[in-house]
């Protein structure tokens, strides 16, 4: 395509001399006229572009740029304020954790401490009341064997009454039975 | 176009003056007329485009956007920092090309940037700004330019005035590039179209032909709407390389 056009130029000053170029024809006074309408218009083209219509884009973009730009600065500062909560919230957290098991290890300590107390007043409860059982067992336990030689003195007289119909003497017998009593008391105790 | 059996692709080129008797009281011409056109459309995006003022733009706005963006990013890239500076200049320049081209595309539009008369206009005031720029950024110091650094004193009768010849060759190659360009294309719509109605007019034989020459006009519309924004970005870039050199010194 290329080539053609450079063919075709080629053949243009040819054209040119065989039928005039209307372009190189200056016996019309347009050719020249129309340069100089045309600057005039470019000059007026290039005053109405450059002072009314070019700022009007340039303002449009440059009012954008800096609203961008506005929206980029809020969204940072939000974005440290968040990173700065989220910081927050975990330390909270954490402190939070660490009163959380502060208290629990407190609490069974406390709980721990009053178990065993309780433990040893119920220990002490239960070991005076054993005493106090033994003490009362032992009591009755000596009241018993007191009772012993009374029956045994009684018996022995009734026995004897029976057998010799009064002729033995009554302090012959409790001598007798006192002296077997002790006898065997060791045995018995 | 097709008169008398003689192709005539040059006539399109012709100049005539608009508006009856008041345009041709000022010589204004159908050129003009389009420029005028093109000011206003390049006005109406910008505008129209801008008016929602919306932070999440439309497509309309969003064009008018990109449109700001991209010729921004030309000069910034090119030119540095300071390209800011003509940012308003090669944008005004770019989309008056730009849209010169494109309505040129258009069937019954005239192409203002296919005269030589329109575009070496343009290419010597952009010579001209560049220069003045380089003098007021480095004033004198500014003819170093023309004398590379490094290079033997020796050779410095036959380097300035190749350094200064392709300075100066910048006005030839900005202003033919953009002219032959435009002119080129227009001219092989032209005779391609002449061919689909001198062939088919020739009866039953002619049909084929004529329907490949149309198809190759479909295939040059394509070629021509891709040279219209290549040629308005290459003025543009150019200018921005030209104003680089002369805001550093190479």
């Amino acid at each position: 395509m290329t080539r053609l056009l450079a063919a075709l130029l080629l053949l243009l000053p040819v054209a040119a001399r065989a039928e005039g170029m209307p372009q190189l024809d200056f016996s019309t006074p347009l050719t020249i006229s129309q340069v100089v309408w045309g600057a005039l218009i470019f000059i007026v083209l290039y005053i109405l572009t450059s002072r009314v219509a070019l700022p009007r884009v340039g303002s449009v973009l440059e009012e954008r740029a800096a609203h961008i730009g506005r929206d980029l600065e809020v969204a940072r500062v939000a974005k440290t304020e968040a990173d700065t909560a989220v910081a927050e919230l975990t330390r909270a957290t954490a402190e939070a954790h660490a009163g959380a098991q502060a208290q629990i290890a407190q609490a069974l300590e406390t709980a721990k401490a009053a178990a065993a107390e309780q433990a040893a007043q119920i220990n002490a409860r239960l070991d005076s009341q054993i005493a106090a059982a033994e003490q009362r067992i032992g009591a009755a336990r000596a009241a018993a064997l007191g009772a012993l030689g009374q029956v045994a003195a009684e018996t022995a007289h009734a026995v004897v009454d029976r057998l010799t119909g009064g002729a033995v003497e009554g302090g012959v017998v409790d001598r007798a039975v006192a002296a077997s009593l002790a006898q065997r008391r060791p045995s018995v105790a | 176009m097709a008169a008398s059996g003689t192709i005539d692709a040059l006539s399109q080129f012709k100049l005539h003056t608009v508006f009856g008797p008041i345009g041709a009281s000022v010589n204004f011409t159908q050129a003009n007329l389009f420029m005028v056109i093109a000011g206003v459309l390049t006005l109406a995006l910008l505008w129209y485009g801008m008016r929602p003022r919306a932070m999440v733009p439309g497509r309309f706005q969003s064009a008018a956007e990109m449109a700001y963006q991209a010729v921004m990013s030309m000069c910034v890239d090119t030119i540095g920092p300071e390209g800011k500076k003509f940012f308003p200049f090669i944008f005004t320049l770019f989309f008056f090309i730009l849209l010169g081209n494109l309505l040129g595309v258009w069937p019954y539009d005239f192409t203002f940037t296919s005269h030589i008369a329109v575009t070496l206009a343009m290419a010597l005031f952009v010579i001209f700004l560049v220069t003045v720029v380089a003098l007021r950024i480095h004033g004198l110091h500014f003819f170093s330019y023309f004398m590379p650094s490094g290079v033997p004193v020796a050779l410095a009768p036959l380097l300035i005035p190749i350094e200064i010849l392709s300075y100066l060759s910048r006005i030839i190659s900005l202003s033919v590039r953009l002219f032959a360009n435009m002119m080129a294309g227009h001219v092989m719509l032209d005779v391609f179209g002449a061919f689909v109605v001198m062939l088919g007019s020739a009866g039953l034989i002619g049909y084929f032909p004529a329907a490949f020459a149309l198809a190759v006009n479909v295939a040059l519309i394509g070629f021509e709407i891709l040279v219209a924004t290549l040629q308005a970005y290459v003025f543009a870039i150019l200018t921005c390389i030209y104003l680089h050199d002369a805001v550093h010194l190479h």
